[in-house]
């Protein structure tokens, strides 16, 4: 029965967006009557996908195999988190949560955007329900989650092995919100285009979405990535898939949004371009999403491989792309642009930001689709591997890295660049003394090795160093020092502190790529290995029955260099219901580094064991959740809370800071 | 925060400063550009079929991509020396692999295997991919098997 409740409530959903998104993009001019309407249509959505998502969590967690989506892809045996977790372990459920994350967004502008300009409140309501009735209109149509089954089966075809791990419940639900959440941006654009007025107060609405959303975003790649190492048992942490390109690409053009929106709220200049990377953000994420959906890209991701979806999904991602694009040609010329400044100024700095970003979009964009391209076109099959993106990526992102701890230093306007060089000149040396000692201790394998860490050194010194002089620490009293600290606007502290984990995931990245050791040998229980100083003893093995596989496990004792001992299982498991195997690799953690152990497959009565140790890797994930700890402080910044969406009434020329 | 001491007065005029903008972003477009052709020309690497080494006339050293099936009972060991044969059905090359293979790495089944054709015309595979999952196999080699015939699903194949 609440099967057939979150059908109808699907349903009306789709049918109340149509008729909201028809509302707000024909009758904007109507005022605040219609934003009252549109906003409570906004709520009434969440509440209405709300129930049909939880119909779907009600079905897989009571096992209700009558439910065709639990039959396939659900078993009675897994653990309840995981029946949860499964309810998005495939196509029709995650289109759903797709769609009520999308609607979660809707309502929050609702409920917190009711002081906007009505004009401007009714197209965003408007676009976004345009694109929940899309969304779920595909969803009824070709992908329906609630289809039901004649004879029930007795229990479920069970989730994909791979999936059933923490990470499931965790890494969709993250980067869904970092996807969808870039759908405000998309849909601020569009008020502005069709509206035509496009001003500071604009962006100062657009920025924290964007924060928000590319918060969202970073956190779930960075999720992703820990569970790819963890769960996969290769031992590494991004392997330029295409599925990971597709999450890459929106999260570094949204990083570009997040500082030209700064430069749009701040000088009113970058209009046009602010506008085109939000369209851009969000047409990235759905080609993402979407593309990893239809099937074309063989992953694990993968679920739908009916060539009609992906058809389908095709036809509304180039008439919502097209259509926005389209808006774009038409209407950009409209919006006047502002602000003037030098070429060295933080603009200047910012748009050199942006041209890297943007570059690097395409150059990834190249990567991951020229294959699809070929292969759709000449029927050659081609692989474009790590070495092409390590190549491309690498060289854009080295000057990008090394232009970044001048930006912040710089005033608007016009700036001189020689005296930020001398504020920096602390953090250089400090960056290039730590490389050469580093480099000298720690032995060279890669050439690239000592510019790569000079540049995560740089970097994470050099967006500290405005901090630093501020609070005039070692020129004034220790106290003193503190309480200028604490007085600090928080977008300073943001900015450095975003700054400071970016510079350390490249140190983490440096370092893994450059002293990662490596030794795959065959053992048997009571035999030992080395590695990097670590000795592995095989303890024993044995089989150890789950809840719903059967594990084969070695027990392992790791002895570090300084004598502490860890003991640790890696298991193969092989689950009931599919036969599948999978891996699961046992990981020591020392500091900021760790000793990966993989047991692999017997042959002729020995196991082969693959061992890894992986330097400072942890640094890479911290770094990643030092910079979403950035945005969520930006987040919380006082400018955001009080007073902010008041429309600019003409545009005051302010003096430089 | 300190002002910038010396603003030059006299700096670029506007229309001078916009062309050096353009200019600065053409330069640095058409580098990037060169530089994403450079790496599609030397770091994509074409797959084949094994009948499709052959009558494409794959030079030795060329870096590839061969997929296929792992022929049964063709595979040798001696220490950490393999020795497999790779068919699509029509042709069949030989292929060398040095180390552990992965676990996965079945007689009968999909494999991909990255290396280069040797002055013999047998493989030398420096790398050999399998994923983790048993049904998975490489959407490559499932083009290939059908182009070829091969293809049999219905068989539990591969």
């Amino acid at each position: 029965m609440s099967i057939e409740l979150g059908h109808f409530a699907l349903i009306l959903a789709c049918a109340i967006a149509l008729v909201s998104a028809l509302g707000g993009l024909v009758f904007w001019r109507s005022g605040q009557r219609l934003a009252g309407v549109l906003a409570q249509s906004a709520l009434l959505q969440f509440v209405l996908i709300a129930v049909a998502f939880l119909a779907l969590v009600q079905a897989f967690a009571t096992s209700d195999f009558s439910l065709a989506l639990a039959a396939n892809n659900s078993h009675s045996l897994k653990p309840l988190i995981f029946k949860i977790s499964g309810v998005w372990g495939n196509h029709e459920g995650s289109l759903l949560l797709w769609i009520l994350i999308l609607v979660l967004f809707g309502a929050l502008v609702a409920a917190f955007g009711r002081r906007l300009p009505a004009d401007l409140f009714n197209l965003v309501q408007g676009t976004q329900s345009l694109l929940v009735a899309a969304f779920g209109g595909f969803t009824l149509f070709t992908s329906n989650p609630f289809a039901r089954l004649v004879q029930p089966p007795l229990e479920g075809a069970d989730l994909n092995p791979v999936l059933q791990d923490i990470g499931l419940a965790i890494h969709p639900p993250l980067l869904y919100a970092g996807y969808v959440g870039f759908s405000i941006c998309f849909s601020f654009a569009i008020a502005a285009l069709i509206s035509g007025r496009i001003d500071q107060a604009w962006a100062r609405w657009v920025r924290p979405w964007t924060m928000l959303s590319w918060t969202f975003l970073t956190l779930g790649i960075a999720m992703g990535s820990y569970w790819a190492y963890y769960e996969l048992g290769w031992g590494g942490w991004w392997f330029w898939d295409p599925v990971e390109n597709a999450s890459f690409m929106p999260w570094l053009a949204g990083t570009a949004l997040l500082h030209s929106a700064l430069v749009m709220e701040k000088r009113n200049a970058l209009k046009i371009w602010t506008v085109f990377l939000s369209i851009i953000t969000f047409s990235l994420s759905l080609l993402g999403t979407f593309l990893v959906r239809s099937g074309i890209l063989t992953s694990v991701h993968t679920f739908a491989s009916d060539p009609t979806r992906g058809l389908v999904i095709l036809t509304i991602l180039a008439a919502l792309i097209g259509g926005a694009f389209l808006l774009f040609a038409l209407r950009a010329s409209a919006l006047r642009q502002g602000g003037l400044f030098a070429p060295i100024s933080r603009e200047g700095a910012l748009i050199l930001n942006n041209l890297f970003l943007a570059t690097a979009v395409g150059a990834v964009l190249v990567g991951t689709l020229y294959p699809l391209l070929l292969d759709a076109l000449t029927g050659t099959t081609i692989s474009v591997g790590a070495p092409f993106f390590n190549l491309t990526f690498g060289a854009l992102m080295a000057p990008l890295l090394l232009i970044l701890p001048f930006g912040p230093l710089l005033p608007w306007k016009r700036a001189d660049f020689v005296a930020a060089a001398q504020r920096l000149a602390g953090a250089a040396a400090l960056a290039i003394f730590l490389t050469i000692l580093v480099s000298s201790l720690g032995g060279l394998s890669i050439s690239l090795a000592p510019l790569g860490l000079l540049l995560g050194f740089w970097v994470a010194f050099g967006s500290i160093a405005e901090v630093i002089e501020r609070s005039r620490l070692g020129r004034v009293p220790f106290s003193e020092s503190l309480r200028r600290l604490a007085g600090l606007p928080r977008s300073i502290w943001s900015t450095a502190i975003g700054h400071l984990g970016l510079g350390l995931t490249v140190l983490g990245i440096v370092s893994v790529t450059a002293w990662e050791t490596e030794n795959v040998t065959t053992l048997n229980p009571g035999e030992r290995a080395e590695l990097s100083g670590y000795t592995v003893s095989f303890e024993k093995f044995e089989q150890v029955p789950g809840p719903n596989y059967m594990a084969d496990t070695g027990r392992f004792i790791v002895t570090a260099p300084s004598g502490g001992t860890t003991e640790l299982d890696a298991e193969r498991r092989t689950y009931v219901a599919s036969g599948m195997p999978t891996t699961e690799a046992a990981i020591a953690t020392y500091g900021l580094s760790q000793f990966y152990l993989q047991l692999g497959e017997p042959i002729d009565g020995t196991h082969v064991v693959r061992l890894w140790y992986k330097p400072y890797i942890l640094l890479i994930w911290i770094g990643a959740l030092i910079m979403a700890g950035a945005g969520i402080l930006s987040l919380t910044d006082r400018r955001l809370r009080v007073g902010a969406p008041k429309r600019a009434t003409k545009s005051v020329l302010e003096p430089a800071e | 925060m300190t002002m910038p001491q010396a603003v030059r007065r006299k700096g670029w005029s506007r229309k001078q400063k916009r062309l050096g903008i353009i200019v600065g972003l053409g330069v640095v477009l058409t580098l990037a550009a060169g530089l994403v052709l450079t790496a599609l020309r030397d770091q994509i690497v074409f797959f084949y079929s094994p009948t499709e080494v052959v009558s494409r006339g794959v030079q030795p050293g060329q870096a590839i991509r061969l997929g296929g099936l792992v022929k049964e009972g063709s595979w040798q060991r001696e220490g950490q020396a393999n020795t497999f044969i790779v068919t699509d059905g029509a042709t069949e090359i030989v292929a060398h692999y040095n180390g552990i293979l992965p676990d996965l790495f079945r007689e009968g089944q999909g494999v991909v295997a990255e290396g280069a054709v040797g002055a013999d015309g047998s493989f030398d595979a420096n790398n050999v991919l399998a994923k983790h999952d048993e049904k998975y196999v490489p959407r490559e080699v499932v083009e290939a098997l059908k182009a070829q015939g091969e293809w049999r699903p219905e068989a539990g194949n591969p």
